[in-house]
């Protein structure tokens, strides 16, 4: 699954010649063979480094703060999303749904690899959700029908229908 | 909040992950403020779980990764990761950690140290062999980074311990030795571990979810929003503990000092902690339904009772928030004078809270002259500083009544919809939010002419003059204090939005008076008005009012509302005080609740649904099991809903079963087996254990209800029922009492043991259930001073029925709830809507639907 992440973050990339990865250990980290010295190891590693590669380091955040930040989401997908039990689930979508509740992406304002990654790893978990549940995460679903339809973006994965409400002010 | 352009960094002790972040302080020297708090404190509001250490940036947000704070600050001082730095990282987040977890886990919680290097071995390995390929002091290079200060601070706890062998990893050894020796580290680890090398973890791996690849099914008290259910697992117990809990319960009972009896007027005192607690002002021309109840007053008195058993100085007060629109028209609805109506309701919420035995110290009112003089007091120094501003607002008039309409007391076809009896404030079908003034073919309803749109002036508080005030008083307060996430996440959503002046005047009758001679005629609006009812409540009380509300350096104040009074207790009263300038006391800790819903809908007395605090007693069902069961579904930290099926399954499962129970079965054995009198106890390793296990409960539920969190403190008081069941289960006094001496001896020790457990139960439930916890203590005739003695500190449990005590007459303490019971209550309380009942009263009873909305729609 990391190796199909990559491949589509390459081609959102444009790069020109596409790697050969291999994986290593029992939870299929991505191990990216190159040409000039050691390997580079890891799903977020690997990212960076054809963000770099293609000249799109603002990808990575354009401040200390938001490169922090970036950082952090990218770590909260591999440590979090990867392999989740049943019952993170949960837990996930409500802390995102929280976090998302007044910004546009996960760095802010600005669009970044944390939701090209988030997007990835978190489409699993979308598929499953039912239309109530979807409602009840307005905000996650807000954010990622916004990613899947970022040009370029969704690649491999198939869309997902998020239902549109009309939300109304709350006045009592 | 962190408006300033300063980091702040929040760490707590004991966290591994804290050595990192100090280390790699020190290392960078980058200029921050260090925050240290409590394990449980939740920094981060999104996050479900606490998450520390955090960093504060100074454009408000958090980052909660460790790894990531260590690479901002190492930025800041113009170290960029590299490529190999962030692999290194990476690496540390998802292979080491996990590792890292269960292998503490292992060493500090079960004690087993044994097992550790099986679990790091693989881990160990992989960082070894990076290092010897490269023949490079560090792992990026010839200079320290980031990777450095993460990898080593990890590991830290362990390789610092020189019973983890390292012999066959040279270059790790040799690399781990240079860069911890550096003083960064040993300053970092100094102060998270306090020099207590593994132990110093205690408490706080104590309170991590267990490793996902132990053992045990995942625990994780996330979701389901109910304490008991969620047991910890088995806790280890060590020796030491074993050992100081048995000491401590030989201490027996304190001789002083006493809880003395209240004295009238209570005022602060100079060498004590002076605590005053508010609950919002209920509206008086309603009655409250359970959600009110447990949002505000019934909350404040669990704290205010715990607070004075704790030996604080404390007051608490209240009362009913008695002027504006929605009286006046109550009034013309009954047929009466909004006083009238005021009396009336007053009492009707005297006498519900009276049930509930909410035991305020005073319980007011704000329709006094008090009110008056201290609102226009208020008034005239906000006048005087310059923080009052005019404007003109087009309203509507009635020229028939000769008044101005509030935007309940017209009625038009709606702008949107045509709706034909659209209210001045909402369409009831569209839903939508209407300005009087756009209704078409406006009436008045109380003599249904038309009335004409005129401007009128009114008053405004300049809110944005005071921001920069606010915001410098709100940094410190919420940093210091207990504030609720939502609240904190409520207030900075205002500041991030930015203030505007704020209307403080209305066209009515029924209000404080305003006394500037430009707005005769007019009153203060209900929402500057209200809060000050805090203030003059207080003066009915007591003429020396001021010794608690102008006096921030002596007294902290709690105020207990739910979530959607947050901004007039954050924002906009403390404007009006900050602006009057007359060294008011402020609040410190700011305590809201979320929702509580009715069986998955909303609780509204216009649709009858719902359960309303005149009709809790008329179920049978007494006050303190009504009190247990709110408390028990708090909306701490999240929605919760009552539930007539799981209040009934509460009461049986854990006042009955559980508590009940134990408690019962405990005063029987020393009754039958002992003639009355609490036999001889020798202690066995056993029971020392069942002490410390009990004594860390205690511990917990006091470090909770220090901290206000109520629904998490009940928890605790069911977990020690429930040890103390089992130990019961296990030791069979019954058969015991049956055998040779030595089993007789312990027949005696296992029932002294669960009788003093017993009377520890009596004193903790007390805040939450005074009754039933006065019974327990009657029937055990425990004397008074175990109340004051066990609650001193961080929680002491003492023997306090000693060996030959004589107890009272025990009987049964809770009553099941039958099935059919249950389903008549349901019934009874569903929100059947009487058929026949006509449309327009329906209409007219929406406009007081709920009670704590009130302060909101004044705003909208």
């Amino acid at each position: 699954m990391a190796l199909r992440e990559l491949s589509s973050l390459e081609k959102y990339l444009e790069l020109k010649k596409p790697n050969k990865y291999s994986t290593q250990g029992d939870k299929k980290v991505p191990v990216l063979q190159s040409n000039n010295g050691a390997p580079q190891v890891g799903l977020v590693t690997i990212a960076c480094y054809l963000v770099k590669e293609a000249k799109r380091s603002e990808l990575l955040g354009n401040s200390a703060e938001s490169r922090a930040v970036v950082q952090q989401w990218l770590e909260y997908r591999v440590t979090r999303l990867n392999g989740c039990a049943k019952d993170d689930v949960k837990t996930i979508l409500k802390e995102l749904n929280l976090y998302l509740q007044d910004i546009t992406y996960l760095a802010g304002k600005q669009f970044t690899l944390a939701d090209i990654l988030m997007y990835y790893g978190i489409h699993p978990l979308i598929v499953d959700l039912t239309v109530l549940e979807k409602e009840q995460h307005v905000n996650v679903t807000r954010w990622f029908d916004h990613i899947q339809h970022y040009p370029g973006i969704r690649r491999h994965l198939p869309p997902v229908a998020v239902l549109r409400n009309r939300i109304y002010t709350s006045g009592h | 909040m962190a408006s300033n352009g300063q980091i702040r960094l929040f760490v707590s002790e004991g966290n591994p992950q804290c050595l990192k972040v100090l280390a790699a302080l020190e290392e960078t020297g980058v200029q921050c403020g260090v925050q240290c708090v409590n394990h449980e404190e939740r920094v981060v509001p999104f996050l479900s779980r606490p998450a520390l250490p955090a960093l504060l940036l100074p454009s408000g947000l958090h980052i909660f990764s460790s790894n990531a704070i260590c690479q901002y600050l190492f930025e800041v001082k113009g170290q960029e990761s590299n490529q190999l730095c962030n692999q290194w990282l990476e690496w540390e987040a998802t292979e080491l950690q996990p590792a890292l977890l269960q292998a503490l886990h292992m060493a500090v919680v079960q004690g087993k140290s044994s097992d550790v290097f099986n679990i790091l071995q693989a881990s160990l390995n992989y960082l070894d062999q990076g290092l010897s390929k490269q023949s490079l002091p560090y792992l990026t290079g010839e200079a320290i980074s980031v990777a450095d200060v993460v990898l080593s601070a990890a590991l830290y706890p362990f390789l610092s311990d020189s019973s983890l062998a390292l012999g066959e990893y040279k270059s790790l050894k040799a690399w781990f030795d240079h860069v911890a020796a550096r003083h960064s580290f040993q300053s970092a680890a100094q102060k998270v571990l306090q020099g207590k090398g593994l132990q110093g973890m205690k408490s706080y791996m104590q309170r991590q979810p267990l490793p996902q690849s132990s053992v045990c099914r995942d625990s994780q008290p996330t979701n389901n929003g109910t304490p008991a259910e969620c047991d910890e697992g088995e806790r280890m117990v060590s020796e030491e503990e074993m050992e100081a809990a048995a000491l401590t319960w030989c201490k027996g009972l304190n001789s002083s000092p006493l809880v003395k009896e209240r004295q009238h007027p209570i005022l602060p005192q100079e060498d004590k902690k002076n605590i005053l607690v508010t609950s919002a002002l209920p509206y008086v021309n309603n009655v409250p339904h359970l959600g009110n109840i447990i949002g505000c007053v019934l909350s404040a008195d669990v704290f205010s009772r715990y607070g004075r058993l704790r030996g604080w100085n404390l007051l608490y007060v209240c009362g009913t928030d008695e002027y504006g629109t929605a009286t006046e028209n109550k009034a013309r609805e009954e047929g009466l004078t909004p006083q009238q109506i005021c009396d009336k309701y007053h009492a009707v919420h005297a006498s519900i809270y009276k049930w509930f035995q909410i035991d305020f110290d005073f319980f007011g009112r704000t329709t006094t002259e008090k009110q008056t003089e201290i609102a226009q007091d208020i008034f005239w120094r906000l006048n005087k500083h310059g923080f009052l501003v005019e404007d003109t607002v087009e309203q509507l008039r009635c020229e028939s009544c000769q008044r101005f309409l509030a935007d309940r007391f017209v009625e038009g076809i709606c702008p949107f919809c045509n709706y034909a009896e659209a209210r001045g404030d909402q369409c009831d079908k569209c839903g939508r939010l209407i300005n009087a003034v756009e209704l078409r073919e406006p009436q008045c309803k109380v003599c249904r002419q038309t009335p004409n749109i005129r401007s009128s002036k009114h008053l405004f508080l300049d809110l944005p003059k005071l921001e920069t005030q606010l915001e410098q008083w709100l940094d410190k307060s919420t940093s210091t204090g207990d504030w609720t996430a939502n609240a904190k996440q409520i207030t900075r959503s205002w500041l991030r939005d930015g203030l505007k002046p704020r209307c403080i005047t209305r066209d009515l009758h029924w209000g404080t008076p305003v006394p500037h001679p430009d707005f005769k005629e007019k009153v203060f609006y209900v929402w500057f008005d209200a809060p000050i009812g805090y203030l003059s409540i207080t003066a009915n009380y007591t003429d020396q009012w001021q010794k608690w509300w102008k006096n921030p350096h002596q007294v902290e104040l709690y105020n207990f509302m739910a979530k959607d009074n947050v901004p007039f207790h954050s924002v906009v009263f403390p404007c009006s005080l900050l602006g009057a300038q007359d060294n008011y006391t402020l609040v410190n800790h700011l305590v809201a609740t979320e929702y509580l819903n009715y069986e998955d809908t909303k609780f509204s007395k216009s649709r009858g649904v719902g359960v309303f605090g005149d009709m809790a007693k008329d179920t049978g069902i007494p006050s303190d099991v009504w009190r247990f069961y709110l408390l028990y579904v708090r909306p701490e930290g999240q929605d919760s809903a009552f539930s007539w099926a799981d209040m009934a399954l509460k009461n049986n499962s854990e006042l009955l079963n559980n508590l009940g129970n134990f408690i019962n079965r405990a005063g029987m054995f020393v009754t039958r087996f002992f003639e009355g009198c609490v036999p001889a106890m020798e202690l066995l390793q056993e029971d020392k254990k069942l002490l410390a296990m009990v004594s860390w409960e205690l511990q917990q539920y006091i470090q909770l209800m220090d901290k206000v969190r109520i629904r998490d403190g009940l928890k605790h008081i069911l977990n020690i029922s429930r040890h103390g069941n089992q130990y019961i289960q296990v030791n069979e006094p019954w058969k015991k009492i049956k055998g040779g001496e030595t089993d007789r001896q312990r027949a005696g020790t296992v029932t002294g043991v669960s009788v003093n457990i017993a009377c520890l139960l009596s004193v903790m439930l007390s805040p939450y259930m005074p009754t039933v916890s006065q019974t327990i203590r009657d029937q055990l005739n425990a004397p008074q001073s175990c109340i004051s003695t066990m609650f001193q500190g961080t929680g002491t449990f003492v023997c306090s029925l000693s060996a030959g005590h004589r107890i009272g007459t025990v009987s049964p303490l809770f009553q099941k709830l039958e099935v059919d019971q249950i389903e008549a209550l349901k019934k009874r309380f569903g929100g059947q809507q009487p058929e026949d009942e006509p449309p327009k009263k329906k209409v007219l009873s929406n406009l007081c639907v709920c009670v704590c909305a009130r302060w909101c729609c004044c705003v909208k």
